[in-house]
């Protein structure tokens, strides 16, 4: 592995797959991305047809119909509050009050949930709620 | 008690400043009482520490509700095993177990490393003392385990239900041991690079502390990805979310160490890399715990309501910031004299692993940040999913394994061409039939990435037997022992390396695992009544009847499955949901209570070797709601009698007139293989890191090479 031109262009040659696998990673985790918004962007700026991450509290109320979960999301501070019917897994910490994660997209109107997209933050990290209720 | 506490939290401070102070001036002005008072302070700590999480273990066994955190983590209902492991499942007491556990290895790498690399021992035992410094900042005056609830509760909240499982007992403190001695590496590399000492004597302190964080890093996230499989109702093990990858980050840097800190002690280059590489890992496993504590990241796992986040950042910049500029400082001092010798050799099989290795934290690293970068960059906040993840990570994990297996074939320096076809034939003639037999398997067939992964892990184990093999057969030939022992003899003389192969097999079968079961997953989320059948793969699962179970602390509510393949009985599962009531039924009612609280799903599980046939069931409580309604409105606030009562009267309802329910199952095909790939790689790492036995020369000295202990302390 001696000789400085040979050395120099495996270095070209390695920097240049980088730049390019650098570019390939940049550009698809721009196009394969969900925004993550709030019940109350959503509501106001949701297009048809695109993929949303949406993040809030589970309000009372929420029911099964068939095999759809039927669930209010509202903002974690603030009252703004966007309906999701949602098929798939459901985390056992699922509760009205839990702060909550889905992907959505809007179909006739209604925001569905990517199927098994539900996911509840881990209840182990609620101290300080817990701690007010003791 | 509870003040004793405090005042051993103050006390561990003041000892942190001090051993800082002592530690740094014995190192400069060459004086070794004062680097020996800075060494005792690190015990001392580990002492004083204890001594606080002994006070919070004891409060919690005794349900001390004065103790806010026992009050808020703990019951009397409460089982004593998981009592004692609660202190954890708080932010305050997962801070202390944090700081405990650096104070404990901290003692342990300054007991080695005191002795045998004085130099450096002053220097990073300051950059220990400085880590915990931080983390008692924050125990003493932003999250404090030692709080006075005044009153006292009578009874407490309970522990979460679903860390009610022994993995979730061990798997924290096997996370924040990996976090903790991933930190001594780094305070090493940090003092040999203020000593300028950047030979390989700083690698052999720290080498046995960074397999120790592999160690229990990866027994970390396999116990916690059994627990998710076993435990949680959602069917997976894994899901790229934030906090998993940031214990996946400092594991994958810290893999990439432990190959090139190798090519650094054999052949004297990498060092800056190799230096680079034990600094990223440390930084990585701070970054892991910043990205609990801080909600900066959207995760199941992050800390809600946390205030921590802030200094974590700023500890974080200040570790990069540092490290960073010490590099580039001693750069002069970091160049390397030698270089690779050939493309066909065994150090630079480790270097394209490390390119790998590092490759693979990067777009975890990439993919974790997005939201901030995109935010950033964009405007607005975006994440990407377990699909992007996979793009990336499948292919270089696929490259990964086939180095894992070409490394262990070639030698140090440079291979014969002339010898390749004798050291690739059988493992290259294995790699070829599993391709052969895995396309003529119909799903194996269709999913190239899947059957990739096949051959290369099967090019792994046959590569690693071919070296027990030859190995064996020499010593064989060698000792006249017989192959067992001849086996058993080679492997304990040579424990790193044959300890690394059999991770090296373990990582190859766990990603068997991962792929098939990813691959090939079968899922059906349905709802029957009793009788009902419904088909997922092969199998047929008929929900046979409803089970009611009314215990203490939670009513369970379940069904029993009957599962058969082409008509012959397989297994009968349980699946079940416990219900856990809220402490207080003033504003929810009797029953309403149970329904109310936190309820977790018990997997009915049949793991077998070729699939495991997972359910969960949920029952539906909406015809329910009357009863439960009625008996609250007309018994507010019943007695300890009446309550039990009532919940028979339900389950006897449910019993008898089951509602539909809804279940999920999923046939998943060589799960088990993840876990058994893991616990080979766990055995094989242990292997490793156990000490060598000292053999002696005729002459009675240690023939095992030491690093030479330095007689003066250097001045920066």
């Amino acid at each position: 592995m001696s000789g400085s031109p040979r050395r120099q262009a495996r270095m070209v040659a390695a920097l240049t797959a980088a730049a390019v696998l650098a570019a390939v990673l940049v550009w698809t985790s721009f196009t394969a991305s969900s925004e993550a918004v709030t019940p109350s962007t959503l509501a106001r700026a949701g297009e048809d047809g695109r993929s949303y991450e949406l993040t809030g509290t589970v309000l009372p109320g929420y029911r099964r119909e068939d095999d759809a979960l039927l669930f209010r999301v509202r903002d974690r501070s603030g009252s703004a509050s966007i309906a999701v019917r949602y098929r798939g897994a459901v985390p056992d910490p699922f509760r009205a009050g839990r702060e909550v994660i889905v992907s959505v997209r809007r179909q006739d109107g209604t925001w569905v949930g990517e199927r098994d997209s539900l996911v509840t933050k881990c209840p182990s990290k609620f101290s300080a709620q817990d701690d007010d209720s003791t | 008690m509870l003040t004793f506490g405090r005042a051993c939290l103050l006390l561990a401070l003041g000892l942190v400043v001090f051993g800082i102070a002592a530690s740094v001036y014995g190192a400069r002005r060459e004086r070794a009482e004062w680097a020996a008072a800075g060494r005792r302070s690190v015990y001392a700590l580990f002492g004083v520490l204890t001594v606080a999480v002994v006070i919070v273990e004891l409060a919690f066994a005794r349900s001390d509700f004065s103790f806010r955190l026992v009050a808020s983590h703990s019951s009397t209902t409460t089982p004593l095993f998981y009592k004692l492991t609660a202190m954890w499942s708080s932010q305050e007491g997962s801070l202390l177990l944090w700081v405990w556990l650096l104070s404990g290895w901290s003692s342990l790498a300054m007991l080695v490393a005191g002795r045998r690399a004085r130099a450096l021992a002053p220097w990073a035992g300051a950059v220990l003392l400085t880590f915990a410094g931080f983390f008692l900042v924050l125990v003493n005056f932003l999250a404090h385990p030692l709080q006075l609830l005044e009153p006292a509760a009578v009874e407490g909240n309970g522990l979460q239900p679903l860390l009610r499982h022994p993995a979730m007992v061990i798997h924290p403190p096997m996370l924040y041991s990996g976090y903790t001695l991933a930190a001594i590496p780094f305070a090493f590399a940090i003092a040999a690079l203020l000593t300028r000492r950047v030979d390989a004597a700083w690698i052999r302190q720290t080498r046995r502390f960074l397999l120790g964080s592999w160690l229990a890093l990866t027994f970390g996230i396999l116990l916690g990805a059994r627990w998710s499989w076993s435990e949680l109702g959602w069917g997976g093990y894994w899901a790229w979310d934030p906090v998993e990858n940031a214990a996946l980050l400092p594991w994958l840097t810290g893999t990439a160490a432990l190959h090139s800190l190798m090519v650094q002690e054999k052949r004297g280059t990498l060092k800056t890399w190799n230096v680079s590489l034990a600094l990223i890992t440390g930084i990585l496993a701070i970054l892991g715990t910043f990205l609990v504590r801080s909600g900066l990241l959207e995760s199941i796992h992050a800390f809600g309501a946390s205030t921590l986040g802030l200094p974590f950042l700023a500890f974080v910049v200040l570790l990069i910031g540092g490290s960073l500029t010490l590099v580039l400082w001693r750069r002069d001092a970091l160049r390397s004299p030698a270089r690779l010798d050939s493309m066909l050799s065994r150090e630079t099989i480790f270097v394209f692993n490390n390119v790998v290795l590092v490759g693979l934290a990067l777009v975890i690293l990439w993919g974790t940040f997005f939201p901030l970068i995109s935010e950033a960059l964009a405007g607005e906040r975006a994440s990407v999913g377990p699909p992007w993840f996979s793009r990336f990570t499948v292919p270089l994990a696929i490259a990964l394994v086939l180095l894992s297996g070409i490394g262990p074939l070639l030698p140090w320096r440079r291979a014969r061409p002339g010898s390749l076809w004798r050291l690739f034939a059988i493992p290259v003639g294995a790699a070829a039939a599993a391709t052969a037999a895995g396309l003529l398997v119909d799903p194996v067939a269709g999913s190239p990435r899947a059957l990739a992964l096949f051959a290369v892990a099967t090019f792994v184990i046959a590569a690693v037997g071919q070296e027990y093999w030859r190995g064996g057969r020499a010593r064989r030939a060698s000792t006249g022992r017989a192959w067992p022992i001849a086996l058993g003899g080679l492997v304990a003389r040579n424990r790193r390396r044959y300890g690394g192969y059999a991770v090296h097999v373990g990582i190859a079968v766990m990603l068997v695992g991962v792929a098939a079961s990813s691959s090939f997953q079968q899922v059906r989320d349905v709802r029957m009544k009793p009788g009902d059948r419904a088909t997922v793969g092969a199998y047929e699962i008929r929900y046979e009847r409803p089970t009611a179970d009314v215990q203490r602390e939670k009513l369970s509510l379940g069904a029993i499955l009957d599962v058969r393949r082409d008509g012959r009985h397989v297994a009968t599962l349980r699946p079940s949901r416990g219900y856990y009531p809220v402490a207080d039924a003033r504003t929810v009612g009797t029953l309403g209570r149970w329904f109310e609280g936190e309820s977790t799903s018990e997997v009915g599980l049949r793991a077998g070797i070729r699939r495991d046939v997972w359910t969960v069931v949920e029952p539906d409580l909406q015809p329910f709601r009357r009863m439960i309604d009625g008996i609250d409105r007309r018994f507010p606030l019943a007695d300890a009698q009446m309550e039990p009562l009532f919940l028979q009267a339900l389950a006897e309802r449910y019993t008898l007139q089951p509602p539909p329910a809804a279940f999920r199952m999923i046939v998943a095909p060589l799960v088990i293989w993840v876990w058994i790939g893991g616990l080979v790689a766990l055995v094989g790492a242990l292997v490793a890191i156990w000490p060598a036995r000292r053999r002696r020369r005729a002459g009675g000295r240690a023939a095992v090479p030491r690093a030479r202990p330095a007689t003066v302390i250097e001045r920066v």
